[in-house]
C-alpha cells in the first residue's frame, strides 16, 4: 500500500509520518498541498504541525487547501484517511469528523507518553503505548452529539485510565467517521514506530486503516 | 466598504480554561467581585456586502460547533 502524506506550511511531523507509512505499509510519498491531483496514492496521511501558523483555529485554514477538497472527494469515496493531532483538528475543521479540539484544560502545552485503548475494529481492546504532544487537544462535541458517536462505534481511541490529562469529554483521544474509513487522532504513532524510541505501538495504528485501501 | 466588527466567545455551557486562569489572577491584583469571565476574540475588517458576513462566520471565522458570533457593523 502507498501512503501520501500531506504537507503544509508550518506542518512538523510530515517526515516522521513518510518514514511511519513506509514502516507499516511499504511505500510513501509525500505531497505539497498545492497538489490537486492524489492519484497516485493508496491512502493519506493529514500530519501533525502548526499548518498556517494555526492562525484563528487550529486547522481552521489548512482545510482550504486545494489537497483537501481532492482528500475530502477521496474520503467519500471510502479512502483511507489518517489526521494525527494538528491534521485532526484539520479532518474536524473540514467536516471530515465530527467535534473540535479545545485548549488543554491545564492551559499546558503537554508533552508525553501516553497510554490509549483502542475501540472497535479489527485491534478492539488493545492498548498501546505512544507519546502525545499538543496545546489543543482536548477533545469537544454535545454530549448528545457524542451519544450518537458512541452508538455508531465512532470511538476509536480512548486515553487509558488516568492519561486524559487534556481534559478531553469521555476519555476520548480519536474518532472515525461513520464508514470507519477517516481517522483522527490527537496522539502520534508516527512517533512509535521503532523501538529505538520504546514503543512500536503506532504501527497498528496505520495498518488498521489498511483494510479501506482500494 | 462598510466597516464590521466580528465578536467571537465560547459557547455558553464550554469550559473556557482561558477566562478561569484570567478570573483567578484578578483577586491577586486587587480586583474583586468578578466572575463569570470568559475570554473570546475579535475580528475587524471592511466588507463590500456586510450580508455575507454570517456565511463568512460559519465556514471560516468561528466554529459553530464550539463558538457563538456577533456581527456588529459601524
Amino acid at each position: 500500500m502507498i501512503w501520501g502524506v500531506l504537507q503544509f506550511p508550518g506542518s512538523c511531523d510530515e517526515r516522521d509520518a513518510l518514514h511511519a507509512c513506509a514502516a507499516a505499509s511499504g511505500e510513501s510519498h509525500l505531497i505539497w498541498h498545492q497538489e490537486r491531483d492524489l492519484s497516485h496514492v493508496d491512502g493519506i496521511v493529514v500530519p501533525g504541525g502548526f499548518s498556517y501558523g494555526d492562525y484563528l483555529r487550529a486547522g481552521a485554514l489548512a482545510r482550504f487547501s486545494p489537497a483537501m477538497t481532492t482528500v475530502a472527494k477521496f474520503a467519500a469515496e471510502g479512502g483511507p484517511v489518517l489526521g494525527i493531532c494538528n491534521g485532526f483538528q484539520v479532518l474536524c475543521e473540514a467536516g471530515l469528523l465530527p467535534g473540535a479540539l479545545l485548549r488543554n484544560v491545564e492551559l499546558r502545552f503537554i508533552c508525553k507518553q501516553v497510554e490509549l485503548k483502542a475501540v472497535g475494529g479489527e485491534g478492539d481492546g488493545e492498548r498501546l503505548s505512544i507519546p502525545m504532544k499538543h496545546g489543543e487537544g482536548r477533545y469537544y462535541a454535545p454530549p448528545e452529539q457524542l451519544d450518537e458517536l458512541e452508538a455508531r462505534g465512532q470511538v476509536a481511541y480512548r486515553y487509558a485510565d488516568g492519561h486524559n490529562s487534556n481534559g478531553s469529554v469521555r476519555d476520548i483521544a480519536g474518532v472515525r467517521n461513520e464508514a470507519g474509513n477517516v481517522v483522527g487522532l490527537m496522539p502520534h504513532p508516527e512517533h512509535a514506530v521503532d523501538p529505538l524510541t520504546g514503543s512500536t505501538d503506532g504501527l497498528q495504528v496505520f495498518r488498521a486503516l489498511e483494510r479501506f485501501a482500494a | 466598504m462598510a466597516k464590521a466588527r466580528v465578536l467571537i466567545r465560547p459557547k455558553e455551557g464550554i469550559l473556557d480554561p482561558q477566562g478561569k486562569a484570567v478570573e483567578r489572577a484578578l483577586p491577586a491584583l486587587g480586583f474583586e467581585g468578578i466572575e463569570h469571565v470568559r475570554v473570546g476574540r475579535m475580528v475587524e475588517l471592511e466588507a463590500e456586502d456586510t450580508e455575507a458576513l454570517g456565511e463568512l462566520c460559519e465556514k471560516l471565522l468561528a466554529n459553530p460547533l464550539i463558538e457563538d458570533y456577533e456581527i456588529q457593523t459601524l
